[in-house]
């Protein structure tokens, strides 16, 4: 707008509008911002409901955890904690590699990351298969295969995220400039191994 | 507020964080379950309050798209309801006989929270733009090198744009009197001055002691 220049809108011009007004977005809160809010938001309120059986059944019920005869393997949980936590490093490698323009380390560090993934979901379902107990035994192992399960669904697209941005790197659509795919998927990933974090200390730790 | 999920560094940051608050809350819950309760209060609300407090992450001062052709003096004017103000148009008026004078008017598109949240600012901004048509028109009456734009409704941040296009040697922020205005209320000059590595003047427009 200028001091000398043709009227604005507002009912002053000429030009006749049609349709709904051109969208305005904040400089501070773009949509894509908005809309990672909403998607933590919407992953608080799932886990949140979640967590919020999880302490019912054991503060305000006062379910012994784990109910006897039942053991958590917390050994192995641990060892796949660390798996999922070096390949949190690993894809952040990769990202800082591309961003270096080194399309090789990209390459390693998003593949150690999807195997380091997968390792982590097949021990969790072989976990599963000799943990002992079933979900139908009682609210303590209820709540452990909701919990543990809701985050072994999310490891589950995370590992898809994963292999798509894997097969990518390695027909070269990634570049120094151009890696939005990684750092998105990046971010996800974390959010994942975050989630498992807290998931493993309540219920293997705690 | 700092969003840890705007970019995979601050992600892989904030996993560090909560890696170093897993193992205090795990080693705390081992020594007795009642201090791994309160460490795990202490943890969570210690990493919330940093979150809350701290900088959005995009506060670095900005870069300025251009320099200041030679002799001439770029002012960036910061105003909403006080654009059209007497006082505002004659702090103006005497920078501008200082010599070749650019200015830029910025009115703040001042919305409601739940509105500015879910970027509902239409009529916010046309209501700025109003405002700005009419300030502008007055000032360019003067023969002034004025234009106008309406900035983000938070106003250190519609600063913050305006600076990355306009290379300004000074701002001059307007404001209602102590104790009716809301920027003042939050310590606006303060923070733009700590902020931005420029003079800042500021303003007091009393527009109920102005003739209409």
């Amino acid at each position: 707008m200028s001091a000398h220049a043709e009227p604005l809108a507002g009912g002053h011009g000429h030009e006749e509008h049609h349709g709904p007004p051109e969208p305005h977005y904040s400089s501070r809160i773009t949509p894509a911002v908005l809309g990672m809010f909403l998607f933590i938001g919407s992953e608080i309120m799932l886990f949140g409901s979640f967590f919020t059986a999880y302490f019912f059944v054991r503060v305000a019920n006062g379910v012994q955890w784990p109910t006897p005869p039942y053991h958590l393997p917390v050994y192995v949980a641990a060892i796949n904690t660390c798996i999922l936590v070096t390949s949190s490093f690993t894809v952040h490698w990769a990202l800082q590699s591309i961003k270096r323009g080194n399309v090789w380390g990209l390459r390693a560090g998003l593949l150690l990351t999807f195997l380091m993934g997968l390792t982590f979901l097949i021990t969790q379902a072989v976990e599963y298969s000799r943990i002992g107990f079933n979900t139908s035994d009682g609210a303590f192992a209820t709540i452990f295969f909701c919990l543990t399960g809701l985050h072994g669904a999310h490891v589950f697209v995370g590992l898809t995220i994963l292999l798509f941005m894997t097969i990518r790197a390695f027909r070269g659509h990634f570049s120094a400039e151009h890696h939005h795919g990684v750092e998105i998927g990046g971010i996800y990933w974390h959010f994942v191994d975050v989630m498992w974090i807290v998931v493993y200390l309540t219920v293997y730790i705690i | 507020m700092r969003n840890p999920l705007r970019s995979e560094a601050e992600a892989f940051n904030f996993l560090i964080v909560v890696i170093v608050g897993a193992v205090i809350i795990g080693v705390a819950a081992y020594i007795n379950k009642w201090v791994g309760v309160g460490a795990a209060v202490l943890v969570v609300g210690g990493v919330a309050w940093w979150f809350v407090k701290s900088p959005s992450g995009d506060a670095a001062a900005p870069r300025l798209a251009s320099s200041t052709p030679a002799g001439m003096r770029r002012i960036l004017v910061v105003a909403n309801e006080t654009v059209g103000g007497q006082a505002l148009r004659e702090a103006i008026a005497a920078r501008a006989e200082a010599g070749r004078t650019e200015i830029l008017v910025v009115a703040p598109a001042l919305n409601s929270p739940v509105r500015h949240w879910v970027s509902d600012e239409d009529g916010a901004r046309a209501a700025a733009q109003l405002r700005l048509e009419a300030s502008v028109a007055r000032l360019g009456e003067t023969g002034l090198a004025v234009r106008g734009e309406v900035g983000s409704g938070e106003p250190l941040q519609a600063i913050e744009d305006a600076l990355r296009t306009f290379g300004a040697d000074e701002i001059v922020i307007s404001t209602h009197p102590v104790g009716r205005s809301h920027w003042l209320e939050q310590g606006l000059i303060e923070q733009a001055r700590e902020r931005f590595a420029l003079p800042i003047t500021h303003v007091v427009v009393d527009l109920s002691a102005e003739p209409d």
